[in-house]
């Protein structure tokens, strides 16, 4: 038994409870569970979430595309390279499930990016998860750029943004 | 974190003399100092990202409401890295040193079309005349007295 580690995760206005016998189960942030995580002595073991599990590795190895990953993450990528550090046995077919999502969605996301009058992007966009929304964002920004360019419009100075929002910004007091 | 770390040296000394049931729970405590440890860095560092980007996009004076937020360190930082910026721009380009700051957009013509966008007051040029900017007032001006007040967003350029 781990007496004192309830009240550790306690707070004076809201109190926790958690008995901590041999096999109790627990929903932890995940830097708490990769510190706690030690390969030789087996203190925990992570139980994987459903999306990464076999039967929905299934579903994207069938058709990627199709699946809304901004649901099922919305860090999909991030999250399940960083689940690879509990020695799951599984660990493999995680990797190559989220390798394979990846390069099948890349070239849709990466045409519509450059597509300015493509009116179904935001609906694609609803559906990415946060990795593959930056990219299509990058995508974009390099066409607004070169259109920026070609208007002769490069060589316009522009107001400082850090300057415009905290012109606009209030300062108030922040009750920490 | 002060607390975490105090009731952890405590239980160290109890898990070195028999308590190894503690062993646990200050491996726990320690992963919330680091955590928050890195919480902390990252806010830190992102402000003094912010803090270099201004030399650049703002200039070498920070307006008011932006010092007022500063810490002393930041300030500090600031004036440091001021200084190392300009040391550095007197040794490149020859004789007078180069202003990196300026043309940060490659430059179309000498002189360029502005319009006020507040109440500035009065502004010398080259020659010694004075010119008034006044809100809305559209002046003819040589683009590199002008770069850092557009970029203050007291001016705007503007593209014929």
């Amino acid at each position: 038994g781990l007496p004192r580690l309830a009240f550790a995760l306690g707070r004076a206005d809201n109190f926790w409870f958690f008995s901590f016998m041999q096999g109790s189960k627990l929903e932890v942030p995940l830097w708490l569970a990769k510190g706690l995580h030690d390969s030789k002595r087996r203190i925990i073991s992570v139980e994987l979430p459903k999306i990464y599990k076999e039967a929905w590795r299934t579903v994207f190895s069938a058709d990627a595309n199709v699946v809304d990953l901004h649901k099922m993450g919305p860090y999909y990528y991030g999250f399940g390279s960083q689940l690879l550090n509990f020695d799951n046995p599984e660990n493999p077919e995680i990797a190559q499930t989220i390798l394979q999502t990846f390069i099948s969605r890349f070239r849709r996301i990466m045409d519509s990016s450059q597509n300015a009058y493509n009116e179904d992007t935001s609906a694609l966009v609803a559906r990415l998860d946060e990795l593959e929304r930056a990219l299509f964002r990058a995508g974009q920004k390099g066409l607004n750029d070169f259109q920026c360019w070609e208007k002769g419009q490069a060589s316009q100075i522009t107001a400082s943004s850090l300057v415009q929002n905290y012109g606009k910004r209030k300062f108030t007091d922040v009750d920490c | 974190m002060r607390t975490l770390y105090d009731r952890n040296q405590a239980d160290v000394s109890e898990a070195k003399s028999g308590r190894t049931d503690l062993i646990f729970l200050i491996r726990f405590r320690h992963c919330c100092l680091l955590r928050n440890q890195r919480c902390i860095l990252a806010y830190l560092y992102d402000r003094l990202l912010r803090i270099r980007a201004l030399r650049w996009e703002y200039g070498s004076v920070l307006p008011n409401t932006i010092q007022f937020h500063m810490s002393a360190e930041e300030v500090e930082w600031f004036s440091r890295y001021k200084k190392s910026l300009a040391t550095y721009m007197r040794s490149v380009g020859g004789e007078e040193g180069l202003d990196l700051t300026q043309d940060i957009k490659p430059p179309k013509s000498l002189y360029i079309e502005v319009r006020c966008l507040r109440d500035y007051g009065e502004f010398e040029i080259d020659d010694g005349t004075t010119i008034l900017l006044k809100k809305n007032s559209q002046h003819f001006l040589p683009r590199w007295k002008c770069e850092q007040l557009i970029r203050q967003g007291v001016l705007e350029h503007i593209l014929s």
